[in-house]
């Protein structure tokens, strides 16, 4: 047995060995769509699409799940998964639109501005950022910035305006904002910084001779070229944040909450929980059905999301395919 | 983030101006001060955006450090924990420690035949096509997955009643699917694309000239890829191996959830070894979770110098990562591959 191992492989066997166990992945991602599916089912049965509406009170809809026997009754899996999406969407939203902003910015001052010495220390610090694991992202924001925005940034009328509704501790909307835009720029930064050293100098040079000031060249000349580029790193960065859970766990003030604009200020320091998180928070429950199902259709729905970004990011890229660009 | 070209760098400049100053023939610089007001404010705004970055990064590391120096002590590293109502008699982090070590082992350890597998496959046969495509397709579905879904598919496999010898298991025979192999197998699905792609980028990077010698002294395909290809690209798969280490030690859904995040490694069966990896246990991730008011909330100092322990991990192959990449710039002449984030 070990000889016929150890005695070099005939190519066509080789071929197909490596070609089986490269298909193990696909299995793995096929397995993944079935088995959270499946496990999710009872929730659609029982509420169709208008899961995804609202006018629910979550937290009792989970309480009646929670104490509910092994065989619950169908009135028992009624949940309305509204908040958790809309908080997913509002912390996501937020953070990309802050994120993007401060990623291109920075990328053009890495790339096109910053002299080499300055880059030089400049950009291993970045990708630092990008690679702290998230439980240190919460644990600071949950011993620092949540006691932080508590105790400074709240007024006590801010406070009392609120009171018979929720408690403003200071987690909420703003922290959750602040540190999942620390951690998804340095994402795009990587991409965007790729492409920008990618554009050939020529063109920008062009436009600079044509009279236009570097920064204008920049603007109008090397981040157009390098739109699918940003594209593709806002996509990945959505997804990141998407899918982010235990930070946003930490420091979002974990109640299925959904912030109100209308309050004004007040928005920013109000509680919420994203799919994720509440995976996190619910995971203990899922040995009971309806409990157990409602955390899968949660899983499912970001599963389905992250197919989705992938599909996109993938179509965005293919413009930057075309002209030779890597991106 | 790793190819900068030189020309790129001095963009401030119009190059080709005849001047006097300096050899490099750069031209007169047109200076801010001339500019219009939005773009004035947009350069600010550019260079505050890349400093402020900077600074928050120096900051977190500082002040990590600084509350690491403060309660880190030695004996944490080295005692076990135990339950305790005040934060004070807690004992130590070493068992999340060891379940920190033992999940990266396991999840390596699936991860690397798998990726280099399906690397060596994408990059030197992929035929058909197609089925390479769906190959490629699949790693990156994996790769953007968010992974608490990882977790929580890792549960639903593994509460299968097929599974039931792998993991932790109740008298009464129902199956919780927690235990080291339930969660390091899910691990490696976190390790797997940084190592696939470091691994299929630098196969292709491998001049064909390589190839064509190996094949021309009548070796077959695959003893070529044995004895030249993957000895040529052994630093790439080094960096997506330390790729996938940093992102196995980070993870703290997966370890939450499959792991059981026991506060001591609580072993299952008799068999010594195997009983290790059907138990449960917990990381330094969960430790730090379960510490922080978010969890128990017992004690913050503790949570701190996990945490500070953590980060120096991290920085370490961080570090590793930057350092087997200069490394192979300068043997081959190559950029380094897969040092991008």
């Amino acid at each position: 047995m070990m000889e016929w191992l150890r005695r070099p492989w005939p190519d066509h066997r080789a071929e197909r060995t490596l070609g089986a166990v490269s298909l193990f992945v696909f299995v793995v991602v096929v397995a993944m769509a079935v088995f959270v599916a499946t496990k999710a089912w009872p929730i659609f049965q029982h509420n169709g699409l208008s899961w995804l509406s609202g006018g629910g009170d979550l937290e009792s809809e989970i309480n009646r799940m929670t104490v509910a026997t092994t065989k619950p009754a169908a009135a028992v899996y009624h949940l309305r998964a509204w908040p958790l999406i809309y908080g997913t969407l509002l912390s996501t939203a937020f953070a990309l639109v802050l994120g993007l902003t401060i990623a291109v910015l920075a990328s053009v001052f890495f790339v096109e501005l910053a002299p080499v010495r300055v880059s030089r220390v400049v950009i291993p610090m970045v990708r630092l950022l990008a690679s702290v694991p998230s439980v240190i992202y919460g644990l600071i924001g949950i011993l620092v910035l949540v006691p932080f925005v508590g105790q400074n940034l709240i007024t006590t009328h801010e406070r009392e305006s609120v009171q018979n509704v929720i408690q403003l501790t200071g987690a909420g909307l703003a922290v959750t904002v602040v540190i999942l835009t620390i951690m998804i720029t340095p994402i795009m930064i990587a991409l965007i910084c790729e492409a920008l050293a990618s554009v050939p100098p020529s063109w920008r040079e062009g436009a600079v001779a044509l009279g236009l000031n570097p920064l204008r060249a920049v603007r109008a000349v090397t981040l157009k070229a390098i739109r699918p580029a940003i594209v593709a790193a806002a996509v990945l960065a959505t997804a990141r944040a998407l899918g982010e859970a235990v930070m946003i766990q930490m420091v979002s003030g974990g109640k299925s909450f959904a912030p109100k604009p209308v309050d004004g200020v007040v928005f920013f320091f109000e509680p919420l929980r994203t799919l994720a998180s509440a995976i996190i928070d619910y995971h203990d429950g899922i040995g009971s059905p309806a409990l157990g199902a409602s955390v899968y259709a949660w899983a499912l729905l970001l599963l389905f999301s992250a197919f989705a970004l992938s599909v996109t990011g993938y179509l965005v890229k293919l413009p930057l395919r075309k002209y030779q660009t890597r991106g | 983030m790793s190819t900068y070209s030189p020309e790129a760098q001095q963009s401030g400049s119009v190059p080709g101006a005849p001047s006097g100053r300096g050899s490099s023939g750069r031209g007169r610089r047109s200076s801010p001060m001339s500019w219009r007001w939005g773009d004035r404010v947009a350069l600010a705004a550019a260079w505050g955006a890349g400093i402020g970055l900077c600074v928050i990064a120096a900051a977190i590391v500082l002040y990590m450090g600084y509350r690491g120096i403060q309660y880190l002590r030695p004996g944490l590293i080295f005692t076990h924990p135990r339950v305790s109502e005040s934060g004070a008699d807690s004992g130590g982090f070493l068992d999340p420690l060891i379940g920190t070590i033992v999940l990266t082992v396991i999840g390596i350890a699936l991860a690397l035949p798998l990726a280099l597998a399906s690397a060596v496959w994408v990059a030197e046969y992929g035929r058909p096509s197609w089925l390479a495509r769906v190959v490629e397709s699949s790693i990156e579905i994996v790769a953007g997955t968010p992974d608490i879904v990882i977790a929580i598919f890792g549960l639903a496999i593994f509460q299968l009643s097929l599974f039931a010898p792998f993991s932790f298991t109740s008298q009464g025979g129902g199956v919780y699917g927690n235990s080291f192999i339930a969660a390091g197998a899910m691990m490696s699905l976190l390790a797997l694309p940084p190592v696939y792609a470091a691994t299929r980028d630098g196969l292709q990077a491998v001049p064909g000239h390589m190839r064509e010698a190996a094949f021309a002294l009548g070796k077959t395909r695959i003893t070529t890829i044995r004895r030249v290809l993957l000895p040529s690209v052994r630093s790439n798969i080094a960096t997506g191996v330390t790729l996938g280490i940093s992102r196995i030690i980070g993870s703290t859904a997966i370890v939450l959830i499959l792991l059981g995040a026991t506060l001591r490694i609580e072993t299952q069966g008799s068999v010594p070894g195997i009983d290790l990896l059907r138990g449960t246990g917990s990381s330094l991730t969960t430790y730090i979770y379960d510490n922080s008011p978010a969890g128990e909330g017992g004690a913050p100092q503790k949570a701190y110098a996990a945490a500070f322990l953590l980060l120096v991990f991290v920085l370490l192959l961080n570090l590793l990562v930057d350092r087997i990449g200069r490394a192979q710039a300068s043997s081959t002449g190559m950029t380094p591959i897969g040092a991008v984030v």
